[in-house]
């Protein structure tokens, strides 16, 4: 072969992904009881971090329930960026010591992406943290990342659920404890798990009312007696059946008995989701990680890719956070060279019930026995159950089909995965990034399909794992080589020459011509 | 289970738009039809690109242009197609460009105006100042790619055709010269005629019978907005993009540079350790840039999405549409890049191929497998195409290049 024969092809990515704006040795997303563990651990033994946390949030992301599950009961105050980040500080001390140790924290600083090098993806220099603010977008550089973002909430929808004042248990413990925001006073809390009996104390001790504790299953699955004592009513048999309200929000919870009967009503403000949490995996999945079902039920990353460290909720629910962010520090220390005492290894302990697949399962099949199917299930797209279990195409089409009409059918076909169901019902594509129906569709697959909700799999996650602006997005600018070989498609000329000047001497005057940038 | 029956009359390699367009229209002609996929219908490139349906350059071009507008009511179920295009230019240069296409296309009976800025902002209300105009197609258009595979994939059980998924073919097996059927994940299926369509994995598959196919992957990437109102066209694109509004409002974009890949195995199992086999990158914040230069007036919309597809291209970037002469009863096809718009012209070609041997309604020739004969099998190293110069990552994911 002789060399001068050899072109390079200067459309393709090349060298010219954007290059890093900064560089952190070690990067930690979320600067919860995990993050933070992590950060301090790190940086007492003398490595340079980084600490990035989202907190205060914008409030455009507070109005879309990204990612806690917010409801529209906030006050103004949320709008407040200043107040809020003192707000923030205030809630969380811990982070003055991370100042202190000079940490590089990071507040009001999305995560939105992470990309490590690979097989499929040999044009990344380095593995980079995609950050953006309010404003603007950038990327830095780490060598080990520890992804420590928490949980979020598992929602379930019902007749009336976009009024505002549905909330979750981890959205209202953030307006109660780290936004100091909270627009309501007299809650009824769904579950009567531990979530649901460390929701109502937390509720109760920052001086709000609890009016009850629901239950579809008929005994409370925790103990609730303290809380009887503080007068909060425990219903259990029930479902809720709807969330009556007006324009100003819920004014009560309609509950309708599992079994059959008369329903009845509780008057609140806010109705709290409490059956459970889910870890927040979009980051570690968007990085690389593989994504595989834990034993307590819940998907959390696997096999991670080099550098890229998992911890605290973000990695399953029920540990010590706080030292389990210590143990991955020291294991990101350690790989690094760093000079480290081995830590204590965090209790692998799982304080979820073993049944909590069939716990959860158990209030989407009570919901859809008291509630129907005709109740939305993704609101962002307006799919209701009954669109799922039929795969209607969705409603802007206006084109229903009784042909292939369930979801059954689709099962007979091979295994139905959640991605698939996506495309064709459009449930879970919406803004909010499927928050608030991901664990739910799933739900109704398995209950569709008559398989164990394991067997379904899990849609992907896709960056950003935040829905930013266009224009926060944007990069600054293309770098020399992208701008110079940018191109529609490929750029190849021959591509594009029209098929009966192939062959002919026009062809070589196109190829001249054919470029579509 | 029940017995599966494990043979057909004709067997169609690859659930992506052209295997399931080529196994609809057969089976429109009665042909008893199996395609057998290794994961689910559509999953690859046809489940994943721009959607767009304009392809003057190539012989299935008024194909492509006469099918689309009926392919709702032939296949009975909704594909999202719209007419019309709108091209937008931002620099001088980029009109000139679009116009030539324009011209080409005009030539050829297609009519397209030039709008100046001031008519482009009244069609499309996210342009803003920085347009200097557009061309305006009258004819091409786009569809919703997942949905028109799904709805290829019905049609085709309508009709009695078969679909069988999660099964991945491994090798083509030849007895005297013809092709009795393939191996696969699930053991021997045999047929009289096999129609190859399994895109990035073709290549491999046919070097299981010594046949030599160059095509080199590729990895492109695209991004979605949360909806907007619906602009009167909806496939607006230009500035070095393609892409379009969908139906439900979301703006879904792509372009720019490219990753060549490695080589693929013929099952296409991901290579060993890959962590994602299709990842998405940065390059979002690119594409993020371009659209909002594109619609100035939609920078505040929120993009929801990003992801990448693998495409194969041939060495021309031109497809191979061909039924080889040896062995005779099987017809391959790459549609190197191109092919979601043409496949309802594609899969008629391919039937014609198959049951009459030759195309119907165009010449085709030019696109034989013939005219890579003579290329030197380091024709991906000359032109160029190979993955980017990193060797290896270190302990730290930090590139290893073994730059000479
Ligand atoms: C980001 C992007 C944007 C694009 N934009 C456009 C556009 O706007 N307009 C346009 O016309 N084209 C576009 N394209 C190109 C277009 O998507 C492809 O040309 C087209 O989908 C190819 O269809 P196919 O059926 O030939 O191949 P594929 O879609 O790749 O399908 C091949 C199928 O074969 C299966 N398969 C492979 N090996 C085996 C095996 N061993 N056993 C069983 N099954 C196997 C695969 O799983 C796959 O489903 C785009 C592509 C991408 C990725």
């Amino acid at each position: 072969m002789e060399d001068e024969d050899v072109v390079s092809d200067f459309h393709a990515i090349g060298e010219k992904h954007t290059k890093a704006d900064e560089h952190a040795e070690i990067v930690v997303i979320g600067a919860g009881a995990a993050g933070l563990a992590a950060a301090i651990t790190a940086a007492k033994a003398g490595a340079q971090v980084m600490l990035v946390d989202e907190n205060p949030l914008g409030a455009g992301l507070i109005g879309m329930d990204v990612p806690l599950l917010f409801g529209n009961r906030w006050t103004a105050a949320v709008q407040n960026q200043g107040r809020m980040l003192e707000q923030v500080l205030t809630a969380n001390p811990g982070l003055e010591e991370a100042f202190e140790l000079g940490i590089d924290v990071k507040l009001g600083t999305y995560a939105w992406g992470a990309f490590t090098g690979g097989p499929n993806l040999r044009s990344l220099p380095e593995p980079v943290v995609g950050l953006a603010d309010e404003t603007r977008s950038w990327i830095v550089g780490f060598r080990r990342l520890i992804i420590a973002t928490g949980a979020r909430d598992l929602v379930y929808a019902f007749k009336g659920f976009e009024t505002p004042g549905v909330v979750g248990a981890l959205g209202l413990t953030a307006l109660i404890q780290t936004y100091a925001s909270f627009n309501g006073q007299r809650i009824v809390i769904l579950g009567t798990g531990d979530l649901a009996v460390a929701t109502a104390t937390m509720a109760l001790d920052a001086g709000y009312d609890v009016a009850a504790l629901v239950e579809v299953r008929d005994t409370p699955q925790a103990d609730v007696s303290a809380l009887i004592a503080r007068g909060v009513e425990i219903v259990t048999g029930h479902a809720i059946l709807e969330a009556l309200g007006n324009a100003e929000g819920v004014t009560a919870a309609l509950l309708a008995p599992v079994a059959g009967g008369e329903t009845r009503s509780i008057a609140c403000d806010t109705i709290c989701l409490a059956v459970g949490a889910v870890p927040v995996i979009d980051l570690a999945d968007v990085a690389g990680a593989k994504i595989a079902r834990n034993e307590a039920g819940a998907f959390v990353p696997g096999k991670l890719p080099a550098g890229v460290f998992v911890t605290g909720d973000a990695a399953g629910l029920g540990t010590d956070a706080a030292a389990a962010g210590v143990a991955a520090a020291t294991a990101a220390l350690a790989s690094l060279g760093h000079d480290v005492q081995a830590s204590a290894v965090p209790s692998e302990a799982t304080a979820l019930p073993a049944d909590t697949d069939a716990y959860r399962m158990d209030w989407m099949r009570a919901l859809m026995t008291t509630g129907g199917q005709d109740v939305i299930a993704c609101s962002c797209e307006e799919v209701s159950r009954r669109d799922l279990l039929d795969v209607q195409p969705p409603r802007y089409l206006a084109a229903p089909t009784d042909k292939h009409n369930s979801l059954k059918q689709l099962a007979e076909d091979g295994p139905v995965s959640q991605d698939q169901i996506k495309r064709l019902t459009r449930a879970c594509m919406g803004p909010c990034q499927a928050r608030r129906c991901r664990e739910q569709v799933a739900m109704i697959m398995a209950i569709g399909t008559d398989r164990p909700l394991g067997s379904i799999a899990l849609a992907g996650y896709r960056a950003p794992v935040r829905p930013l602006p266009l224009g926060v997005l944007a990069a600054a600018s293309e770098t020399p080589g992208m701008v110079e070989g940018w191109n529609v498609w490929f750029g190849i000329r021959t591509q594009w020459i029209p098929y009966d000047d192939i062959g002919t001497e026009r062809e070589a005057e196109r190829a001249g011509r054919m470029a579509h940038f | 289970m029940s017995e599966m029956k494990k043979n057909a009359s004709v067997i169609v390699i690859g659930g992506g738009v052209t295997g399931l367009s080529a196994a609809w229209w057969l089976a429109r002609d009665g042909v008893d039809v199996l395609l057998i996929e290794k994961g689910i219908v559509g999953w690859e490139a046809s489940g994943r690109n721009g959607g767009g349906c304009t392809h003057y350059q190539s012989p299935l071009f008024n194909e492509e242009q006469r099918l689309w507008p009926q392919m709702d009511e032939l296949l009975g179920y909704p594909t999202e197609h719209r007419q019309e295009r709108v091209i937008m230019a931002l620099t001088e240069r980029q009109l000139a460009q679009y116009q030539d296409h324009g011209e080409i296309c005009a030539a050829m009976g297609y009519r397209y105006e030039t709008l100046d800025p001031k008519q482009t902002r009244e069609l499309v209300p996210f342009a803003g100042d920085n347009v200097v105009g557009s061309v305006y197609y009258h004819f091409g258009g786009q569809a919703n790619p997942q949905r028109t595979v799904q709805a290829y994939a019905w049609a085709l059980q309508d009709l009695g055709g078969r679909i069988l998924q999660h099964t991945a073919v491994s090798s083509i097996i030849v007895e005297a010269g013809k092709v009795k059927g393939v191996e696969t994940s699930l053991g021997r299926f045999d047929c009289d005629h096999l129609v190859l369509a399994a895109g990035p994995q073709t290549g491999a598959l046919l070097e299981t019978i010594g046949v030599y196919l160059p095509v080199a992957p590729a990895r492109a990437e695209m991004i979605v907005t949360e909806p907007l109102p619906l602009m009167k066209v909806g496939g607006v694109d230009g500035n070095g993009l393609y892409g379009r509004q969908t139906l439900r409002g979301n703006l879904a974009y792509g372009g720019g540079p490219h990753e060549w890949l490695a080589d693929t195995t013929a099952d296409g199992r991901p290579p060993e350790g890959g962590p994602m086999s299709r990842p998405a990158t940065q390059l979002l914040q690119n594409l993020s840039r371009r659209l909002m230069e594109l619609f100035p007036k939609a920078g505040h919309v929120r993009v929801i999405r990003s992801w990448a597809g693998i495409i194969e291209n041939t060495p021309d970037g031109r497809p191979v549409i061909d039924r080889l002469s040896e062995p005779d009863n099987l017809t391959v096809t790459t549609m190197s890049g191109v092919g979601f718009g043409l496949s309802p012209a594609t899969g008629h070609a391919i039937r014609d191929l198959v049951m009459d041997g030759v195309c119907s309604f165009t010449d085709i020739g030019k696109l034989s497998l013939g005219r890579f004969a003579n290329l030197p099998r380091d024709w991906r190293v000359r032109q160029g195409w190979v993955p980017p110069i990193v060797q290896d990552y270190d302990s730290d994911g930090r590139a290893q290049t073994a730059q000479a």
